[in-house]
């Protein structure tokens, strides 16, 4: 169906190839799953398929890629548009009417199909992906789960060969997330379309995939079974790692795989016990005690928040302790932002006192402070971090950060570094990796010294790595006194980092307790770790290595 | 005959835009206060019997308070530069002597209730065009026009989606841009106002609309389907050059000073040219339309009515132009002519002929 005969891409400016050398046979009605480091060229690869690169993102392909017998070097994007469908990351963006049913329409408009054939298929692709309630909603109404269904379903309805997805779940909550990968799973079984994915969360996907394609960091390519690629590959979902520690062959991809491969690793654990593991101190349960014992560092006492008629955020008490990592979970539109903005004091708050204590131990309402104030005592990184960036370099960023917070000369620069190693001064910092500017906007923050740290989902758009970094960071953060909490999807991060995990939903808080304690007894948030050796509590792959490691040493 | 429950739908945004056309038309006709204020009771009532509950449609009262603003700065203007002609003096403004240069400009002095009444006529005019035009706007989805734009116009109808979805979304990234940078702290100075609040919002614009572009051409926008790129340029050369002559036309139509040249004759070529551009473009049929709204006897009543109220006010201009433009040198009182009032009632046909709008699921 795809053919790459040596394709290698490179941009004008760049100095080596985005990918180089490709060759790739993908058979018709595969699903199959494109994995790499965050800024590998993901992106670019899908981007070839339908001839958006180059043709629409410049730069130079060579070598040929061929699509059900087209040559993309010869058919633009629209000439390719009835066998290839693509949905981006950000469905909103590419969207170009205004309601669901017009939206679906839209694509088979373009191909001249038929109008009585047009309403058949939206009728049917409505059913497909269960959306026929939404019909006429307007699309800037609905939820992230139900605009990525819609974006599915609108390239559908022209009844593409080939979909192409670029992280289709990556701003969204567990269950929604669900939702999109079964519709997508539903088409490659009933309907033999052939899918390419990239995604970041491989827990996600993997066990659904037919074939992995890995992309190295030089921009090399190898392909294989999921369980090949992923038996060696840098990025690994959790349940894959703990098949690797357990020495597990073939790789499980799914929790049900390891289950049934889990008894013997269960027994080995039985007798320990998660809490003594040494590396992950802060994904420890049971020092709740300690945290409540811990000054606060923000108390706030039945906030609300509304929006015209809409309550975001319904008398919420929530207390946040100096050197505590909490996660702000629940699905989205649950009102985790405005809690977040509130408890900051830049956003609304029609209800409620929010305390918060600053690194000279007074305690203060942020919202009466002035903007320069409020951030020396709460930090936030918001959702959007480069929305705070505006100046040309990172080093004039630095600079004025240090004015701004009126540090000595290099602060901020010297926080920059120790969150992400050695950056170029003189980058654009719109030039930066996802995670590079996220930690650019923290380090800013951090720069005025606050005493808590407010991060609106930093996860999104990074990788394992950079995910497993900025849990380090985090816990330096909170080793040095200060609280900090992080709204997220990521159930796997946050069992990593959090010690203490708040779900919300409605605007009100469900849950609030110790990590291990409210994520393992659900089924939507709990990690693959606790699903693979429950009931046991463990959370991370790396506190059964630890745990491992410590029966077996001595 | 048993009455019949009309099933609702939308009408075609083709007859709304013609009938408000015509309206408009018909309101550039006159000057008569009474005239104007009768047109827009008009309009408001037709806007109000049949319009939908979608999200444009909501906007006729924003169109209403333009207008009136619209006559308000008219008539200030007026009474600050040009207030003395007219026997009826009202009042004295402080008088700012200029140098002989500016001779022939005054500012302040005397205010005579006849330039108060001249603005406020010339104002009420242009307040009543808006206003009709607005109504379209209102009656109808404006994108749903878009649609019909000729695929031999391809580039220009991307600029145009892209500017109509992403100028909305600009003002959500203005206000999250705003707000975001409360968190940077120096909220106070003035100086870096623009680059905090600027940079990052345009950044944004161009990343939304180079998105929607890229999503506009992976879904096939403006397939060429093998058609050549010289017969493309010949249809938009024949386009643009038409709908320039339309817009020429119209304009010598309605602004009577213009050589008599300029109206009608240029109009009639505008319209062939165009007419041909599209038959050029239409020759190969590359598009569809999804549930197109059709255009049935209901779209001819309205569009219809608006035609006969603007023939009827041309009719009304030479038979009684007196009373069209009430005269403000003697000072008289306006009155309602009968056969252009009459005229402009008619516009009112549209709320019983156009069919009830289609209701809106909800959500």
């Amino acid at each position: 169906m795809i053919h790459f005969d040596h394709v290698t891409v490179t941009y004008p400016d760049a100095d080596a190839p985005t990918i180089r050398d490709v060759n790739l046979r993908i058979p018709e009605g595969e699903l199959c799953l494109v994995t790499g480091h965050t800024g590998v060229g993901k992106s670019t690869l899908l981007g070839t398929i339908n001839g958006l690169v180059p043709h629409f993102t410049g730069g130079h392909l060579q070598g040929v890629v061929r699509v059900d017998g087209r040559d993309t070097s010869t058919h633009p994007p629209r000439e390719l548009a009835d066998v290839v469908g693509v949905v981006s990351q950000d469905p909103l963006a590419g969207f170009v009417t205004d309601t669901v049913e017009e939206e679906l329409a839209y694509g088979m408009e373009q191909l001249a199909i038929a109008p009585e054939v047009m309403r058949k298929r939206v009728e049917e692709t409505l059913d497909l992906l269960g959306i026929a309630e939404l019909r006429s909603r307007s699309l800037r109404t609905l939820s992230g789960g139900q605009q990525q269904r819609v974006a599915v379903g609108s390239v559908l309805t022209c009844h593409p060969r080939v979909l192409v997805l670029d992280e289709p779940t990556s701003a969204l909550d567990p269950t929604a997330a669900e939702d999109v990968l079964a519709a997508v799973t539903r088409l490659v079984h009933d309907l033999g379309v052939t899918v390419i994915i990239a995604e970041h969360r491989l827990e996600r996907v993997a066990q659904y995939a037919d074939r992995a394609i890995h992309i190295h960091r030089d921009g090399t390519v190898v392909d294989g079974s999921p369980a090949e690629i992923l038996e060696w590959s840098p990025v690994a979902p959790p349940v894959v790692r703990l098949g690797r520690i357990a020495g597990w062959s073939p790789v499980p991809l799914s929790v049900r795989d390891a289950r049934r491969l889990a008894a013997p690793l269960r027994e080995r654990l039985a007798g320990l016990d998660a809490a003594v593991a040494p590396v992950s101190a802060p994904a420890a349960p049971g020092d709740a005690a300690a945290s409540n014992a811990a000054p606060a560092a923000v108390e706030a006492s039945s906030v609300s928040v509304h929006y015209g008629k809409v309550t975001a955020v319904r008398e919420i008490d929530l207390r946040l302790a100096s050197g505590e990592i909490v996660a702000l979970m629940g699905r989205n539109g649950s009102g985790k932002s405005s809690l977040m903005w509130a408890l900051q004091g830049s956003g609304p708050r029609s209800g409620g006192t929010v305390m918060v204590t600053g690194a000279d131990g007074v305690r203060v309402d942020p919202g009466s402070l002035s903007a320069g104030d409020a951030r020396r005592h709460v930090g936030l990184v918001p959702q959007t971090p480069a929305d705070l960036l505006y100046l040309a370099t990172v080093a004039a960023e630095c600079a004025q950060a240090d004015r701004d917070a009126t540090q000595p000369p290099g602060s901020c620069a010297a926080l920059l570094a120790r969150l992400v190693g050695e950056v170029d001064h003189a980058t654009h910092p719109r030039d930066l990796s996802e995670g590079q500017r996220l930690a650019l906007v923290l380090a800013i923050q951090l720069t005025a010294t606050p005493a808590t740290m407010l991060l609106d989902e930093p996860t999104r758009g990074l990788d394992y790595d950079a995910k497993a970094h900025l849990a380090e960071v985090l816990r330096e953060l909170a080793a040095e006194g200060r609280a900090i909490m992080v709204s997220t999807h990521d159930v796997e991060f946050v069992a990593t980092v959090a010690n203490r995990v708040v779900v919300m939903a409605q605007g009100e808080i469900v849950a609030d307790g110790p990590t291990a304690e409210v994520v393992v007894s659900s089924p939507t948030f709990a990690p693959q770790v606790a699903k693979v050796l429950a009931p046991q509590r463990w959370l991370t792959v790396d506190q059964v290595a630890a745990a491992l490691a410590a029966t077996v040493g001595p | 005959m048993a009455p019949r429950a009309r099933l609702e739908r939308d009408l075609h945004p083709g007859a709304w835009w013609l009938w408000s056309l015509g309206m408009a038309t018909a309101a550039s006709r006159t000057t008569n206060p009474l005239l104007l204020v009768l047109t827009v009771a008009v309009v408001a009532f037709v806007v109000s019997a049949r319009r939908g509950e979608s999200p444009w449609s909501k906007g006729f009262g924003a169109y209403l308070i333009v207008g009136l603003v619209i006559i308000g700065v008219r008539i200030v203007f007026r009474m600050v530069f040009d207030g003395q002609q007219g026997r009826h003096v009202l009042f004295s403004l402080p008088e700012i002597s200029l140098p002989e240069a500016a001779a022939g400009i005054r500012i302040g002095g005397a205010v005579s209730l006849e330039g108060v009444l001249a603005a406020l006529y010339d104002g009420l005019r242009l307040a009543t065009l808006l206003i009709c035009l607005g109504a379209a706007n209102v009656l109808a989805n404006p994108k749903r026009l878009l649609k019909s734009v000729p695929s031999a116009l391809f580039e220009v109808g991307v600029a145009v989606t892209v500017a109509l979805t992403v100028a909305p979304q600009l003002v959500e990234s203005a206000r999250r841009v705003t707000r975001a940078r409360r968190l940077r702290g120096d909220v106070g100075r003035r100086t870096h106002w623009f680059r905090q609040v600027v940079v990052p919002i345009m950044t944004d614009a161009l990343d939304r609309s180079l998105l929607l572009a890229a999503a506009m051409d992976s879904r096939g926008y403006g397939r060429t389907a093998g058609v050549s790129r010289s017969s493309r340029v010949v249809t938009g050369v024949l386009m643009l050059t038409g709908l320039t002559g339309i817009c020429v036309g119209t304009y010598g139509l309605l602004d009577t000073t213009t050589p008599r040249t300029l109206g009608l004759p240029m109009l009639v070529v505008g319209v062939v040219v165009s007419a041909c551009g599209l038959a050029a473009s239409g020759s190969r049929i590359k598009r569809t339309r999804y549930r197109p709204d059709h255009w049935r006897l209901p779209e001819v009543g309205v569009a219809l009515s608006g035609v006969v109220v603007a023939a009827v006010l041309y009719l009304a201009a030479s038979v009684d132009p007196e009373n069209l433009n009430p005269s403000l040198q003697p000072l008289r009182w306006p009155t309602l002519p009968l056969l252009a009032g009459f005229g402009v009632l008619l516009g009112l046909a549209p709320a019983l002929i156009a069919p009830p709008p289609a209701a809106e699921a909800t959500p």
